[in-house]
């Protein structure tokens, strides 16, 4: 079990996303309205659109190129569209304040 | 065995009523349809949408082929039938097919009626009946300009407003003084050429064609008095004839049309005849509504259902014409022993007249407000007596205060079930009733869907609105409005009142407050309520990054692979050799790997990393050209009196203050100015959202023009003397366009919707363009330049960077230090 520190609360905005590379893969962080955290895959399912470019509502992200719309939970591609993303774990620490991507060699996505 | 019925032509009243008849008797007869054109059944009377741009050819097939599959009909699509042997019971196609029958329906519709003008052979000389006429014209307008309709009637006005639509240049030519002289008098016919003048279609009244001139190609009209209109398109439109010929060759009795009598029988028993090609008592019908009916009643004499006969119909016509409203039906015109009540409204441009013969409604003229259409036409039908209290009809019983004598919910209540409520689908009250409570239809779109129902010109709304509330109760009626995205019902008109009323202060309150379905929207309405929110309230609102699209958040344009272009501001398009220095030093240092000149007479830096862009702007020193924004984005000037000789008045100057004062500007969507120095346009002011053309002593303002997806010229909106006037006048446009567009909605789409009238209306008096630049202003004043901001403030500032990833960290959760490998697999993607 890997957790890999990402940064702090204070460096997310609500409903926007940061990026960060790890693993030799490049993801959008999000912080959702209800204070939780999502990670996927920085790259739309597409036409590599980055997805921490778009506009969060509850737990989807709209691609900022030609508006896909993604389920953070497991980075599954809502209708009309068809297709996923990886998605990761991620939480913060509430005691620090610390973020995390949760690495324990397996992506949530299970299709 | 079954009966063959067998039915000659494949269009809109002869499918009605097969339609009818499989369900009054399905099991009947074998049904064989024989049309000429290669289309399953359509919705004739779209043409006009399709043409304008509405519709697409898909979004009016009335049956699909398999509806002919499954009603297991024989169709045959793409034969002419050329021979009916009336003894042997037989019909001829061109294509060698024969088929026999035991009932023949004929229902061959119309043609066009050509004039037959020297060289009306020529090539571009067609008429607007089919499929294929929207074709031609469509084609001719990619490579043609001038386009000329000979007839202002109903058929002409909408080829016309179609062709505009396709960016010709439309002439209507008409014989008469007046317009649509069969459904109007002439002062709403006054009113309705000025309307369409002011959409940019041209009239030549009162000219009787002589020629037409041109080689192969057609080039011109020539009138009899001698003048000439240049055309590379001719589209007649000066009215139909019934398609009799082959009724006449086969020894059917033909008078205008096809001589049928109450029951549609023609003289040759066997034999029956429905739509635009029969002749009922004396009367050729040219519209759907009564072609329904007739199809009703063949099909319960051919079902074998009882049925009174058909005894002709009261006729109702709506202009399709987009920005128009016209409505007229029965006895319109003044005639001996008929009075008129008259209400004429020219501020608002609203026409009304009823028209009374012996206190009963026997005729009416809408104009600018159809709301009253549907009552009316009941009335006439309804044969109900006002004697005394007439003015009730319009202006509602004394002291009740609304609008209408006998509400629309009594005219429908009082309704007959057989009796049609939506003329172009002939759908009667008793089909609507069904659709609710057998169907479960709870609203319009569902009843539309269902039944057709208010589906084509839309008149009848409010009475299928009023059926559904009587079947139903009002209380159980679904209002399903075209909401402004998925996640509501409500219209952007309704969400700015609700904004305003109850002063909402986030778009997070308004989805709460307003019950969105989505509790936190989606990509299209949070940033359309982002916009008005600020609109309303400038000074509380504060904008939402978050509901802000990529490009706006970031204030750059997202590019394909993710890195941004930059455009810093260039006022007019005027730079320095510093300026230049400087754009050229910082394209070097952040290797910028494509530097352009715009169309918009600035430079853009492509390919910018997003890590990089507060250091590329802090480098630039330069305000932000907002070229990714709804927003004031260029205003193009050219050379003017600075340099040009012809130049009239400061063109440079104007254009940069205007692009000083409306930068920053939150707009629905982008706007374009230009600012030209005389009437050769080289900074081609009439395509922008508002242009500025000097003239001797003076400026043209033009407005609503658009050199994008759909290209349109801008309509001239006023003519000033001064810079501080073409000033006033664009602050006061802009704000008007501000206040009342739809989110994303461009000047000349939103121009085309509202009308240049009533622009022109609200900007006329000075007080009202000074109360509006006081609005701008105040939205103005509170606007930054956003990318000093970003540099000014750390917390904005840091959104541009990524984070870095630490080496697994033990102090949270397990401590198994695994290489990440695992991370890099992806599984297989479905
Ligand atoms: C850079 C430029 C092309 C160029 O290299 O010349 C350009 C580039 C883009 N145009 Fe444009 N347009 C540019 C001038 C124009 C013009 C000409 C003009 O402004 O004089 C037009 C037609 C005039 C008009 O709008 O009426 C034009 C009509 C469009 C349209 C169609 C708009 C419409 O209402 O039909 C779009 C699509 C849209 O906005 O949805 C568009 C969209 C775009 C976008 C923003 C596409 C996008 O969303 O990513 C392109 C961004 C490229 C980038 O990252 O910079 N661009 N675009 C021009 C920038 C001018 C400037 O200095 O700001
Ligand atoms: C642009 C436009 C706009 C209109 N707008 C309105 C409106 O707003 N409201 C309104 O009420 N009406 C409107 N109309 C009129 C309306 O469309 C007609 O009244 C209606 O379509 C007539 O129906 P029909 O079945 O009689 O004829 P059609 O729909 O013309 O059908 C006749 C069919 O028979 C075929 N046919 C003819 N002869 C033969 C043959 N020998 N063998 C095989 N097939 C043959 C023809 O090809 C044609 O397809 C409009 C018409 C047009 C062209
Ligand atoms: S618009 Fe007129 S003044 Fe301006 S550059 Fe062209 S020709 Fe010269
Ligand atoms: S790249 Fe994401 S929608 Fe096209």
């Amino acid at each position: 079990m890997a957790n890999i520190l990402i940064g702090h609360l204070k460096d997310f905005t609500n409903q926007r996303a940061r990026v960060v590379h790890s693993g030799g893969i490049e993801w959008a962080v999000f912080l959702l309205s209800d204070g939780s955290f999502r990670a996927i895959e920085n790259s739309c399912p597409h036409k590599a659109g980055k997805l921490s470019e778009g506009i969060v509502c509850d737990h989807h992200v709209y691609c900022p190129l030609h508006d896909w719309k993604i389920d953070l939970n497991d980075g599954q591609v809502q209708a009309p569209d068809h297709g996923c993303v990886n998605a990761l774990e991620v939480f913060h620490d509430e005691a620090t304040g610390k973020v995390y991507l949760r690495n324990d060699g397996q992506l949530k996505r299970t299709s | 065995m079954k009966q063959k019925l067998v039915m000659i032509g494949n269009g809109m009243a002869g499918v009605a009523f097969v339609e009818q008849l499989l369900k009054l008797n399905p099991n009947k007869y074998d049904i064989t349809i024989i049309g000429a054109e290669p289309h399953p059944n359509y919705n004739r009377i779209m043409l006009s949408s399709v043409l304008a741009g509405d519709a697409e050819l898909k979004d009016i097939v009335l049956n699909d082929w398999d509806w002919y599959h499954d009603n297991q009909i024989m169709l045959h699509t793409g034969h002419t039938v050329t021979g009916i042997d009336t003894v042997y019971k037989k019909v001829d196609t061109d294509q060698g097919l024969q088929i026999e029958y035991d009932e023949l329906v004929l229902a061959t519709g119309s043609l066009p009626f050509m004039l037959p003008l020297p060289g009306a052979d020529k090539e571009g000389v067609i008429a607007f009946r089919d499929i294929r006429d929207c074709n031609t014209m469509i084609e001719t307008s990619k490579k043609y300009k001038k386009a000329v309709v000979i007839g202002g009637g109903l058929l002409g006005l909408e080829a016309a407003r179609g062709l505009l639509n396709l960016n010709m240049e439309v002439s209507v030519v008409h014989i008469f003084q007046h317009l649509m002289e069969r459904q109007l008098d002439p002062t709403g016919s006054k009113m309705l050429q000025e309307q369409l003048e002011g959409q940019g279609m041209k009239f030549l009244l009162e000219k009787q064609s002589d020629s037409i001139l041109g080689k192969k190609r057609v080039a011109g009209l020539k009138f009899k008095d001698g003048t000439e209109v240049e055309a590379d398109l001719v589209v007649m439109a000066v009215g139909i004839k019934p398609n009799v010929q082959l009724a006449r060759v086969s020894g059917i009795e033909v008078n205008r049309g096809i001589v049928v009598n109450d029951f549609m029988q023609t003289s040759v028993p066997g034999i029956y005849s429905l739509g635009e090609c029969a002749e009922h008592r004396g009367i050729v019908y040219g519209l759907v509504a009564p072609l329904y009916e007739q199809g009703a009643i063949l099909a319960k004499k051919l079902a074998g259902s009882e049925t009174a006969g058909y005894a002709g119909s009261v006729l109702s016509t709506k202009l399709k014409v987009s920005g128009v409203q016209v409505f007229s039906a029965g006895r319109f015109t003044d005639e001996p022993g008929t009075k008129a009540l008259r209400v004429q409204d020219d501020l608002s441009g609203i026409y009304k007249k009823v028209v009374f013969q012996e206190g009963k409604v026997v005729g009416a003229v809408l104009f600018g407000d159809t709301s009253d259409s549907s009552k009316l036409f009941s009335l006439i039908r309804s044969g109900e007596s006002f004697s005394g209290r007439e003015r009730e009809v319009l202006f509602g019983a004394e002291g009740s205060g609304g609008s209408g004598g006998s509400s629309t919910t009594d005219l429908v209540e009082a309704m007959n079930g057989n009796e049609i409520v939506c003329g172009c689908n002939g759908v009667t009250k008793d089909t609507i009733v069904e659709a609710i409570t057998e169907k479960g239809c709870v609203s319009l779109g569902e009843i539309k869907a269902c039944t057709k129902a208010s589906g084509s010109c839309g008149g009848c709304k409010p009475l299928v609105e009023e059926v559904l509330a009587l079947t139903l109760g009002a209380d159980n009626v679904q209002k399903v409005q075209e909401g402004i995205c998925g996640c509501t019902l409500l219209s952007r008109d309704e969400v700015v009142e609700a904004i305003t009323s109850m002063k909402l202060t986030t778009s997070k309150e308004v989805m709460h407050v307003l019950e969105w379905k989505n509790p936190e929207g989606c990509s299209k309405c949070r940033p359309a309520l982002n916009y008005y929110l600020g609109m309303l309230f400038p000074e509380d609102h504060e904008d939402e990054l978050e509901s802000r699209f990529v490009n706006e958040r970031n204030h750059a344009n997202i590019q394909k692979d993710g890195t941004f272009s930059v455009v810093p501001r260039i006022y007019g398009g005027v730079t320095t050799p510093e300026e230049l220095q400087r754009i050229a030093d910082v394209a070097k240092k952040y290797d910028v790997p494509l530097v352009k000149i715009t169309g918009g007479q600035r430079i853009d830096l492509l390919g910018v990393k997003k890590d990089d862009l507060p250091n590329v702007w802090k480098d630039l020193d330069m305000p932000s050209g907002y070229a990714y924004g709804k927003a004031l984005r260029t205003v193009k000037t050219c050379v003017g009196n600075t340099f040009c000789r012809f130049g009239t008045q400061d063109a440079i100057g104007m254009g940069i203050a205007m692009e000083k004062k409306f930068e920053r500007l939150n707009t629905p969507a982008k706007v374009k100015l230009a600012v030209s120095g005389c009437p050769r346009n080289c900074a081609e002011a009439t395509i922008k959202d508002l242009g500025v053309v000097a003239i001797d002593g003076g400026w043209e303002i033009y407005v609503g023009g658009n050199g994008g997806t759909r290209v349109r010229a801008a309509d001239l909106l006023t003519k000033v003397k001064t810079e501080d006037e073409v000033l006033e006048w664009t602050g006061a446009y802009l704000q008007y366009y501000r206040e009342t567009a739809n989110f994303n909605e461009r000047t000349a789409e939103w121009l085309q919707r509202i009308g240049l009238p009533r622009i022109k209306d609200a900007l006329s008096l000075q007080s009202e363009r000074e109360a509006l630049v006081g609005r701008i202003e105040k939205t103005l004043d509170l606007m930054k330049d956003p990318w000093q901001q970003i540099l000014e403030n750390e917390d904005l500032r840091k959104a541009f960077d990524s984070l870095t990833a630490a080496s697994p960290d033990a102090s949270a959760g397990g401590a198994d230090n695994r290489a990440q490998g695992a991370l890099v697999e992806k599984p297989p993607t479905d």
